[in-house]
């Protein structure tokens, strides 16, 4: 086994505990805490293959941004110390099946992927890709996602905005004491 | 991503981290003497000359205390919450250029061209564990947004109302104030044309520091390391009058609690080398950094010491500010944050794109910065005054109301 093997075994491993870790605890924060250090693992991965970027962006986005939240909206609403939600026979029953299901899919499709090697000699970087995901076609005829990308980005913000006048503070009746507004 | 050589790599991995803890412990007892110092005390002076085995004898206590574990606790987030801060707080000073440094190649256009200048960049030597990474501060970043989770998961597993409210004040605290830390550099970033610190290091010893074009970033960024490394006048998440200990109240004086406060003053370190990096030039000094020579011995003595002195500066800087400012309450925390760094950051990176643009002088975006400053010095005089006389004039009607219902 080298050197490589060993990391990729180790960053896998814990990879894969974690993920486990997710789905068969029963506390909200827990499972919260256990999908962090996956995301965390999956990163480590991304780190080891070169792709330095897209394991910085996941850790920015998804472990500093997302789950930050997630965990913080967890202890700010749970109702005793170490709330648990109790999973019946019918859940994990279905839960595993489904779960199961997906792997098995998820296998294949792993399996049957191909690699091409590149034959040209032009360096590969960000910038075609960027150029293919947000339009300006190379060739005629070639989609441009530029507009459906900026559809899906407005839609986000009106979700966004419903979410915050949903989430507002209700207004009391005004009270016709003063004391009531600066207290 | 250059080849690395697995025994350099391992040599300077072991000493900077022998060097990161050596100027902790240090730190520590800097921190009580310039506390001293500022209170009109001695300070620790009985263990060495100076007290200056004070942090062997701390080390030494740490280790030998009995490590309790309360049994309320979840224990398995208990534990891992000081491996997380301390991992997470050694990990973000691998792309640190510790020393002197030389500035990645460029993009190429062909793989042929690439794997040249990557050969010839092999040949260079540079004093970080990971030279050369081309996403360099953005890998800091990611690794400073995992620190909050060693304060969240300490406070919540601790189960005890003073750890989980300072650790929410805290996660509060590091999401606002990590949006004008991560504002501010976009300036530098846009000039220096690259995330790398090694090549921003080059550009300044090459135009300039980045401190003389962009004052308002660097005051914007020092207040947010500030906030990020929980010092006063920021540290609400382990206020001590209010909380106790904060996150960390239930964790007895043992080893773990010594980690949870060694990956707080390596925060420190590595702040200070980003501070001294990005905006400070790094090793250079306008020139004076080549007084012994480009290369040699000499020249590389010559440039440790240079952002040896900037780090130094810096980390003094946090000890004084610490007895200088006192803490502010949590509502002007994030109303900081949100109302007033925020918004400048924005006006700031505007200016910079458009000096950026119009490829005006650099010194027009010194002059913006500075501009932008004052403009919000009086806004801010004005809302205060502002509130202040309607806040007069709410409890002057309180009082009549007072006196009518009387």
């Amino acid at each position: 086994m080298t050197f490589h093997d060993a990391l990729f075994l180790i960053l896998a491993t814990a990879s894969a505990v974690s993920a486990l870790g997710v789905v068969v605890s029963s506390s909200i924060i827990r499972s919260a805490i256990w999908l962090l250090f996956m995301l965390m693992g999956v990163s480590g991965l991304y780190f080891f293959l070169g792709a330095e970027f897209l394991g910085a962006a996941q850790l920015i986005v998804y472990v500093g941004g997302t789950m930050v939240l997630v965990v913080f909206g967890g202890m700010l609403t749970t109702r005793g110390p170490f709330d648990h939600v109790p999973v019946g026979l019918v859940g994990w029953v279905l839960g595993g099946g489904l779960s199961l299901a997906l792997f098995a899919l998820l296998v294949q499709a792993s399996l049957s992927f191909v690699s091409h090697p590149r034959t040209d000699t032009a360096l590969p970087g960000t910038g075609p890709l960027g150029l293919t995901l947000l339009g300006v076609p190379e060739t005629p005829g070639q989609t441009a996602y530029l507009l459906p990308f900026e559809i899906v980005s407005i839609h986000l913000l009106v979700v966004l905005i419903a979410a915050a006048y949903l989430a507002r503070a209700k207004r009391r009746p005004t009270s016709t004491h003063p004391e009531a507004d600066h207290g | 991503m250059p080849e690395f050589n697995l025994i350099y790599t391992a040599l300077m991995i072991g000493g900077v981290i022998a060097f990161v803890m050596g100027t902790v412990a240090y730190l520590i007892l800097a921190e009580r003497k310039v506390a001293a110092w500022v209170q009109d005390r001695l300070g620790p002076n009985r263990v060495g000359p100076w007290g200056l085995l004070q942090p062997i004898a701390d080390g030494g206590k740490m280790f030998l205390k009995e490590d309790v574990i309360p049994s309320h606790v979840d224990k398995v987030f208990f534990i891992l919450a000081p491996i997380v801060a301390f991992s997470t707080a050694l990990l973000s000073i691998a792309v640190v250029p510790i020393g002197p440094s030389t500035p990645p190649p460029a993009p190429q256009a062909t793989v042929a061209e690439y794997e040249a200048a990557q050969a010839a960049y092999q040949e260079t030597f540079t004093f970080a564990i990971q030279p050369g990474l081309d996403i360099g501060i953005l890998y800091i970043f990611a690794i400073g947004s995992l620190a909050v989770y060693g304060v969240i998961l300490a406070g919540w597993s601790a189960n005890n109302k003073y750890s989980l409210i300072g650790s929410m004040r805290s996660s509060a605290q590091i999401i606002s104030y990590e949006i004008p830390l991560g504002m501010a550099i976009v300036g530098v970033l846009l000039f220096a044309g690259s995330l790398n610190l090694e090549t921003i290091t080059d550009w300044q010893s090459q135009h300039g520091w980045f401190i003389l074009f962009q004052p308002l970033a660097f005051l914007l960024f020092i207040t947010s390391v500030y906030a990020e490394t929980n010092r006063l006048p920021f540290d609400l998440p382990e206020a001590e009058q209010e909380l106790v200990g904060g996150y960390h109240t239930e964790y007895s004086n043992s080893m773990k609690l010594g980690l949870m406060l060694l990956a707080e003053y390596a925060h420190m370190i590595t702040t200070s080398f980003l501070m001294s990096i990005l905006f400070f030039g790094g090793w250079s000094l306008f020139g004076l950094e080549n007084i012994a020579g480009e290369t040699g011995i000499g020249a590389l003595l010559l440039r440790f010491g240079i952002l040896g002195a900037k780090v130094f500066g810096f980390v003094f800087l946090f000890l004084l500010v610490r007895w200088t400012i006192p803490r502010f309450r949590f509502d002007q925390l994030i109303g900081l944050a949100w109302k007033v760094m925020i918004p400048l950051a924005i006006l700031h990176l505007l200016a910079a794109l458009l000096v950026r643009h119009f490829e005006l002088p650099y010194f027009a975006l010194t002059a913006l910065s500075v501009l932008l400053f004052f403009i919000a010095g009086a806004a801010s005089v004005r809302t205060s005054s502002a509130q202040k006389t309607r806040r007069k004039q709410a409890r002057s009607a309180t009082r009549e109301h007072a006196t009518v219902g009387a």
